[in-house]
C-alpha cells in the first residue's frame, strides 16, 4: 500500500514538475507538429490514399510519444544528478525502483499531448479524417503504448543511474526506434535481422494495436504483447537495480563530485 | 516549537563509551579510493585516496564536528556513513548496523542535510518537496501534514511553503534542507556544511536549530569550515587533513594542543609592516597595545592542518 502511494504521489509530482517548464513545454508543443508536418508531406507526395495518410498520422502521433520520452527521460535523470537530488533519492529508504518508475511514466504521459496534437493537426491542417473503428480499444491501446514506453524508459533509466554519460543512449535511441518499431514503415519491410529487435520492443506492438483498433482489426494480442513486454522491462529493471545501485555506490557515480 | 527526540531504540551491539553512553556512529579504519582516468588518446587509470583510515566514534546525544580543508575527505566520510558510498576497506556502523550490509535499515534511521543550493526540486513548492520526501521516508500519511507544519514552523518557513523553491534565498533553501532531513524524526543527523553561504543572521538561526537537535536527544555529525561555529556547537571535534584524522578531542583539548601555548598580539605605530620583528630596536617607535590570549580553535586548526 505504501509503495502504491509512493508510486502515485511520485507520478503526480513528476508530471507537475515536467509540465511546469516553459522551455520543455514549448518543445513538447512544437515537436509533434513539426514531425507530423514532415511525415504528411512525405506521404502526401506519394498520393492521396486516405488509408496511407491515416497510417502516417498514427505513426507520427506515436513518434511524438517516443521522442517525448526517450530524450527527456534520460536527461531528467542527468538533471537530478546535477541538482543533487539523485543522491538524496538513492539515500532514502524507499525502493529505488518506486522512485524511478513514476519518473519515466510521467515523462511518457507528457507524450499523450503529442498524440492529441498530431491527430488534431492532421485533421484540421491536412484534412486527414481518421476513422476509428473501436474507440474504446483505441484509447486502451494508446494508454498501453504510453505505459510500455514509460516502462522501457525505466529500463533505460536503470543504466543511467550507473553510467553518468549514458543519457546519450536515450538521445541516440530516438530516431532508430521510429524506424525499428514501425512508426513510419511497416516492420515487414525491414531487413530480416532487424525484425527480432522490433519484436523485442513494446512500442512495436503498441503501434500495431493502435492501428488495428483504428482499422477494426484484432488489436488484443498486440495490446497484450505490448503490456507483457512492458512488464518484462520493469521486472528485469528491478532484478538488476540493486546490483546497479551497489555498483554506483562502489564507483561513486551517483554524484558529480 | 520543539524537535522530537529519540535514539531509535534499535541499537545492535553498539559498544559503550567510558561514561556508559552508547556509540551511535562508529567509523573503523575507513578508507575510500576513487578510480579515475586521464588523457584523451593514451588513457591512464589513476587512483585517488580520498579517505585513508579514518576512525572515530560518536556517542548518543553528542554533537561531533568533522573539520578539515576543502578536499580533506569530510564529505566522502559522511557519504560512506549515510550509505551513498561503499568503503574501499574498513567498516562503519550506525546504531550498531553496518552501513553496507544493512543500508536500508540505516537509511530509515538517519537524516542527511547538505549545504548549498543543490538537492531540492526547484520547480516545486517547498511543501511539495517535503511531501515527496515524507513519502520516500514512509512518514505516516495521517501525521504527515502535522509533521511538515511543525518543521516549517521550526525552520521559519511557515507561510512561504507554497512558493516555488527557485525563488528561495540561499538561507531559505538551507532551512528547507534541514526540515527535509528531519521529516522522519531520525535519531542520527548528518549535517554537511549546513551554514555555508548563509548570511550571519540566518547562520545564527541555523546554529540555534542545530543546537536544539542535541537538546532533543539526537546524535549529530557536523562538518563546517567555520571555527567559531564548531567551537560553539561541538562536544568533540576531529580534524581531518589529506584523508586522515590528525587530531581528535574536545574544542578545549584541541586548543590546548597548540604548541605555543598562547597567542601574543602587538599593536604598533610608526613602523613598516616588514620591520615588526625589529621594532624594539627602533628609536621613536611606540607600542600601542600588547595583549595575550588563549589560542582559538582556528589557531589550533590552522596549526594542525598546515603541519599535516
Amino acid at each position: 500500500m505504501r509503495t502504491l502511494r509512493l508510486l502515485g504521489f511520485g507520478f503526480v509530482l513528476y508530471l507537475k514538475m515536467y509540465s511546469q517548464s516553459a522551455f520543455d513545454g514549448l518543445l513538447a508543443v512544437l515537436w509533434p507538429l513539426f514531425f507530423s508536418t514532415v511525415v504528411f508531406f512525405m506521404y502526401g507526395a506519394g498520393g492521396d490514399d486516405p488509408a496511407i495518410l491515416a497510417y502516417a498520422a498514427l505513426g507520427a502521433a506515436v513518434m511524438g510519444v517516443w521522442t517525448a520520452t526517450s530524450v527527456p527521460a534520460s536527461s531528467a535523470l542527468q538533471r537530478q544528478r546535477w541538482q543533487g537530488t539523485l543522491e538524496l533519492l538513492a539515500a532514502a529508504p524507499a525502493h529505488f525502483g518506486a522512485v524511478l518508475l513514476p519518473m519515466t511514466i510521467a515523462t511518457a504521459t507528457i507524450g499523450l499531448y503529442c498524440i492529441a496534437a498530431t491527430l488534431l493537426w492532421s485533421r484540421f491542417l491536412f484534412g486527414i479524417a481518421l476513422a476509428v473503428a473501436d474507440p474504446l480499444v483505441f484509447v486502451a491501446a494508446i494508454a498501453a503504448t504510453i505505459l510500455s514506453i514509460g516502462m522501457l524508459g525505466f529500463l533505460m533509466a536503470v543504466s543511467f543511474v550507473r553510467y553518468r554519460t549514458s543519457w546519450a543512449i536515450g538521445a541516440a535511441a530516438e530516431y532508430p526506434v521510429w524506424l525499428i518499431c514501425g512508426f513510419l514503415v511497416p516492420v515487414a519491410l525491414l531487413p530480416d535481422w532487424v525484425r527480432p529487435i522490433s519484436w523485442a520492443l513494446a512500442p512495436t506492438w503498441g503501434m500495431t494495436a493502435i492501428r488495428e483498433s483504428a482499422n477494426g482489426g484484432t488489436p488484443l494480442p498486440d495490446l497484450l504483447a505490448c503490456l507483457a513486454l512492458g512488464g518484462a522491462y520493469v521486472a528485469f529493471g528491478l532484478l538488476v537495480l540493486d546490483t546497479v545501485l551497489r555498483s554506483a555506490r562502489t564507483r561513486g557515480s551517483l554524484s558529480l563530485t | 516549537m520543539s524537535i522530537k527526540g529519540s535514539c531509535g531504540g534499535a541499537s545492535r551491539s553498539s559498544p559503550r563509551t567510558r561514561l556508559g553512553r552508547v556509540n551511535v556512529v562508529e567509523a573503523i579504519d575507513l578508507r575510500r579510493t576513487y578510480k579515475t582516468t586521464t588523457g584523451t588518446i593514451r588513457r591512464r587509470s589513476l587512483e585517488v585516496e580520498a579517505v585513508r583510515g579514518v576512525s572515530f566514534e560518536i556517542a548518543e546525544g553528542e554533537l561531533f564536528g568533522l573539520l578539515g580543508p576543502n578536499g580533506a575527505g569530510k564529505t566522502t566520510t559522511i557519504k560512506m556513513l549515510i550509505t551513498l558510498l561503499i568503503p574501499t576497506s574498513g567498516a562503519a556502523r550506525v546504531l550498531g548496523h553496518d552501513v553496507v550490509e544493512d543500508a536500508r535499515w540505516v537509511r530509515k534511521h538517519i537524516g542527511y542535510v547538505f549545504g548549498g543550493d543543490r538537492g531540492l526540486y526547484e520547480r516545486l513548492s517547498a511543501l511539495d518537496n517535503l511531501r515527496y520526501f515524507a513519502e520516500l521516508y514512509a512518514v505516516e500519511p495521517r501525521g504527515q501534514r502535522a509533521r511538515i507544519d511543525e518543521l516549517l514552523e521550526l525552520v521559519g518557513l511557515k507561510g512561504r511553503e507554497k512558493e516555488r523553491v527557485e525563488g528561495y534565498s540561499r538561507g531559505m533553501r538551507q532551512r528547507l534542507h534541514i526540515a527535509r532531513g528531519l521529516l522522519h524524526d531520525p535519531p542520527v543527523v548528518f549535517l554537511d556544511e549546513p551554514t555555508i553561504g548563509v548570511d550571519p543572521v540566518g547562520a545564527r538561526e541555523l546554529r540555534a536549530t542545530i543546537a536544539s537537535l542535541t537538546q532533543a536527544g539526537k546524535t549529530v555529525l557536523l562538518t563546517t569550515h567555520y571555527m567559531f561555529e564548531a567551537d560553539a556547537l561541538c562536544d568533540r571535534i576531529a580534524v581531518i587533513a589529506n584523508g586522515e584524522i590528525v587530531a581528535q578531542g574536545t574544542p578545549r583539548d584541541l586548543k590546548a594542543g597548540v604548541a605555543d601555548g598562547s597567542v601574543v598580539e602587538v599593536e604598533l605605530f610608526g613602523v613598516e609592516e616588514d620591520s615588526v620583528e625589529r621594532v624594539r630596536a627602533l628609536d621613536g617607535a611606540s607600542i600601542g597595545r600588547v595583549s595575550s590570549r588563549e589560542p582559538t580553535l582556528e589557531d589550533a586548526y590552522v596549526q594542525l592542518v598546515t603541519s599535516a
